[in-house]
């Protein structure tokens, strides 16, 4: 499926700090790693999760550097979809990538906040990793 | 995260049995899961959902193929779920399950095959269930609805949910099966 996605994307990964963030930051550092993309990874602030952004920080790195991956880590503050919106559309990122979404105990799937407004709000390409 | 709960009970309803005619004159019965007329009950749910219309999937669920039904079945059949069944004759046309959250609350779904639709199998089958959950003292039950889902919202008020929340494609509904102590 290689094909499908044309190395050298520029990537923008936004983190939370929920758990499909976290799925969504392993997923795409090995497609990074596949791909030869350039990633940048940004820590946001998601009311609906527990761990700080500092702890977030820490461990979308700890994660980058076992895969050894180089990526820039930043830490975006305010609203989170549109921080991220801006940023990529800003600086032209390729794709916009979010965790996507969390399942209920009765397995529905439901979309986090921050992933509803990017979908909705982005001019950028999205991807959400399942 | 908090959900708002209704102050007020919903219903309360009575647990299964029940038996009634639907809008299409068909004679149904709503039973408890492993009360049912078949031996094989887990099997008839099965072929229910192979069944299913990809259209009346909701966010996920049923998932699509025999396995991953088999599997999802298998989760929310457990004995710590509540589950009713609708049949007609040996045939389950519909389906609705109580499955536990982390919180002590149980999320609530239900899925009625498309040829039984609008014909007051939802609202009976519904009905079982929240009675059935009361007998087992569950007192919050909530689910999530795709927001343009309207038949389904409706029904949903109309046997006791709110509203207890929102993003901008599913909304969450809350309701009380137990008086507040």
């Amino acid at each position: 499926m290689r094909d499908f996605h044309p190395p050298n994307m520029r990537v923008l990964l936004g983190v939370g700090g929920s758990e499909d963030s976290f799925r969504a930051l392993e997923r795409t550092v090995e497609r990074t790693v596949e791909a030869g993309d350039e990633l940048t990874v940004a820590v946001v602030e998601n009311p609906d999760s527990d761990p700080d952004v500092e702890a977030v920080r820490d461990r979308v790195e700890t994660v980058l550097r076992e895969a050894g991956v180089e990526a820039e880590v930043l830490v975006l503050e305010g609203h989170p979809g549109s921080r991220l919106v801006e940023l990529a559309e800003g600086e032209g990122f390729d794709r916009l990538v979010l965790g996507g979404g969390e399942t209920s105990p009765l397995g529905k799937v439901s979309l986090g906040q921050i992933a509803e407004f990017v979908i909705l709000n982005a001019n950028t390409s999205v991807t959400l990793v399942r | 995260m908090t959900r708002e709960y209704p102050d007020e009970v919903a219903g309360p309803y009575d647990p299964p049995p029940r038996s009634f005619e639907d809008a299409e004159g068909r004679e149904l019965r709503v039973h408890a899961y492993g009360e049912g007329p078949v031996d094989d009950e887990s099997e008839a749910l099965v072929e229910m959902y192979v069944a299913f219309d990809p259209e009346d999937r909701a966010q996920g669920i049923p998932p699509t193929g025999e396995e991953g039904v088999r599997a999802w079945l298998e989760n929310i059949l457990a004995a710590d779920c509540v589950n009713v069944v609708a049949w007609h004759g040996d045939e389950a046309v519909g389906h609705a399950t109580l499955v536990p959250d982390e919180q002590g609350a149980y999320e609530l779904a239900i899925f009625v095959l498309a040829a039984y639709q609008n014909a007051g199998v939802g609202t009976r089958l519904i009905e079982s269930l929240l009675g059935a959950g009361r007998e087992e003292g569950i007192d919050r039950v909530w689910l999530s609805v795709e927001r343009w889902n309207t038949p389904a919202v409706n029904l949903y008020r109309k046997v006791g949910f709110e509203a207890a929340g929102s993003g901008s494609f599913e909304m969450e509904m809350a309701a009380r099966l137990v008086e507040r102590t």
